[in-house]
């Protein structure tokens, strides 16, 4: 308890949190490689993973690829890229990409095969284009599971850019490396709440951003008719409620 | 007018689901293709606005091969009703309606003028024009979809099973309100349904239609039912059980000036106006107690009152 009490004495020093190795510092470089990995990640996930679930081809292929991502050891990779590459910022996106794409992909290709047929067909029987489909139909109705993708991406991003310590970069995780190198564990978990906080405030702010972006007949969890409950459609988030009753 | 030449649909798992259909549908008039389930229906249906290529044979709009233009064009020239009303789950009521002339361009005042137009049109209230389709019941939902399916102003109207889901009374309501619709407004409408009753409703001509989309029997609903080609014809309009001939039944007692009338197997199906004990039409020398009578019905409304 002491020990806790001693993290949040270093967290709220104004000491320690203006200056080169200070607390904002850190929190704006950690921020930094969260937003990049992040924009790069979404610029390769989501278009793939809507291309895929547009279609409805290369699924496996993109669910073997992720998987395997997914097994990758972070932390090895980012040495092994350092060795090829040099130190730098690089080899740190790289890796962050790597762990956040394969959640976009899944949350966009999920999204659109949640997407009722049928509504689907309606859209193109009545003359839309399938592009005008992919962006007035499918998306709208898939963006639930679109940005649940990029809410667990950003989360596992923000988690793992601790590593960017290891490495000779700096963000929140360079306190807690600094803090178990020195067996300075107040400085270690203020290092790790820091980052925990910081997770949970981004995510806080994508929750209310989801709010905006999902339009209104889907956030009542809309994406099928009623009366075709029957047929399950694949679905992995909580966030849609079943479909209410239209009697 | 659409004509079917030699048309053959085998779809890529093998199933044939139409073969050599050929067959003209008159502008302005409503044919309607009935079967049973799997006959083909829904891929006649679809192959009119390309949603189905046929494997062989054309199909061709007032002398143009449909195949020559965009089918996105084709298709937003075209009104489409479906079962389940195919609404847009995330747009307004009124969105939906207005949605192909969004898409062609037409500004939003003006397609939302419309769109209000249309519901009127369709008998729902303008009230319910800013809820999402989720917050509607299935027959406000189809009226919905036909408010849509008539937004382009098309010529041509297809409706597959449009009444299937909704309950007798709603379907009924529904029926009286397309036949209103079809008086005013001259579409050449193609309708599928597997109900032989909405078929002899609502068709100009009627196409009953066998495994294959094959032609049992092409008419006017009074055509097919004086003179059924096959027995499969009579089978499926009911012919051959006596539902369809009625007489006159003396053992229920008469109230006023109206006789009840029975089918083949007994069952109550109406009644008749006989004013004075006279069937209408009948010479003076017919009493109300004669079987010389046929009446066709709609033996599923019998007893509507
Ligand atoms: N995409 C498809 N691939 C393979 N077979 C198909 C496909 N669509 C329809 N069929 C088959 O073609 C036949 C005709 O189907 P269709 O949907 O036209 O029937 P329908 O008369 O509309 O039936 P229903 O009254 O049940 O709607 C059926 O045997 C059906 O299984
Ligand atoms: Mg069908």
């Amino acid at each position: 308890m002491n020990l806790f009490l001693d993290a949040l004495n270093f967290m709220f020093d104004p000491a320690n949190l203006t200056g080169a190795n200070g607390i904002l510092s850190r929190l704006v470089d950690h921020l930094w490689y969260t937003g990049l990995s992040m924009a790069v990640a979404v610029v390769i996930g989501i278009p793939l993973g809507l291309l895929v679930g547009h279609t409805g081809r290369g699924r496996n292929a993109v669910v073997a690829v992720s998987s395997a991502a997914r097994a990758l050891p972070t932390l090895g990779l980012i040495f092994l890229i350092i060795l090829y590459t040099g130190l730098g910022v690089g080899p740190l996106i790289v890796v962050l990409v790597i762990l956040a794409v394969p959640p976009l992909l899944a949350g966009a290709y999920s999204g659109l095969e949640a997407v009722n047929r049928s509504t689907i067909d309606a859209a193109r029987a009545i003359g839309m284009t399938e592009w005008q489909i992919l962006f007035k139909v499918e998306m709208p109705l898939a963006m639930p599971l679109i940005f649940g993708g990029i809410r667990s991406a950003t989360l596992q991003v923000i988690a793992t850019a601790t590593i960017a310590g290891y490495v000779g970069l700096t963000g929140l995780g360079r306190f807690l490396i600094e803090g178990l190198a020195l067996r300075d564990y107040k400085l270690a978990l203020a290092g790790a709440i820091l980052v925990i906080a910081l997770a949970l405030c981004v995510d806080t702010i994508l929750a209310l951003a989801q709010r905006l972006v999902i339009p209104h007949g889907v956030a009542r969890g809309l994406t099928r008719h009623p009366d075709e409950s029957a047929a399950p459609t694949p679905r992995q988030h909580g966030r849609v409620s079943p479909a209410p009753s239209n009697l | 007018m659409i004509e079917f030449h030699s048309v053959t649909k085998r779809f890529p798992d093998g199933t044939l689901a139409v073969e050599d259909f050929s067959l003209v549908l008159p502008s302005r008039k409503t044919t309607v293709f009935v079967g049973s389930s799997g006959c083909g229906k829904t891929t006649l249906l679809r192959m009119i606005n390309r949603m189905i290529d046929p494997s062989s044979g054309s199909i061709e709009i007032d002398g143009v091969d449909i195949a020559s233009g965009s089918a996105v064009a084709l298709r937003r020239s075209i009104g489409y009703v479906m079962q389940n009303s195919g609404l847009l789950p995330h747009r307004r009521v009124i969105d939906n309606v207005a949605t192909v002339p969004l898409l062609k361009g037409v500004k939003k005042v003006d397609a939302h003028t419309q769109a209000m137009e249309l519901l009127d049109t369709v008998g729902l209230d303008r009230a319910l024009a800013y809820r999402y389709p989720s917050q509607l019941s299935g027959g406000q939902q189809q009226r919905v979809g036909v408010a849509r399916g008539l937004a382009v102003n098309p010529n041509i109207l297809l409706m597959d099973e449009p009444f299937g889901a909704v309950d007798p009374i709603v379907r009924d309501d529904l029926q009286q309100e397309l036949l209103r619709l079809q008086h005013d407004l001259d579409k050449t409408v193609v309708f599928v349904t597997h109900d032989i009753d909405e078929a002899f409703l609502l068709g100009d001509q009627v196409v009953i239609l066998e495994k294959g989309a094959q032609i049992a029997q092409v008419g006017t609903p009074k055509e097919i039912l004086a003179n059924p080609a096959s027995d499969f014809v009579a089978s499926f309009i009911g012919a051959d059980r006596g539902k369809r001939r009625l007489a006159v039944d003396s053992t229920v007692s008469r109230s006023g000036d109206d006789v009840v009338l029975v089918d083949g197997a007994g069952y109550v199906a109406g009644v008749i106006e006989a004013p004075g004990g006279v069937l209408p039409g009948a010479g003076a020398g017919v009493s109300t107690n004669s079987r010389a009578r046929s009446v066709s019905n709609k033996t599923d409304q019998a007893g509507d009152a």
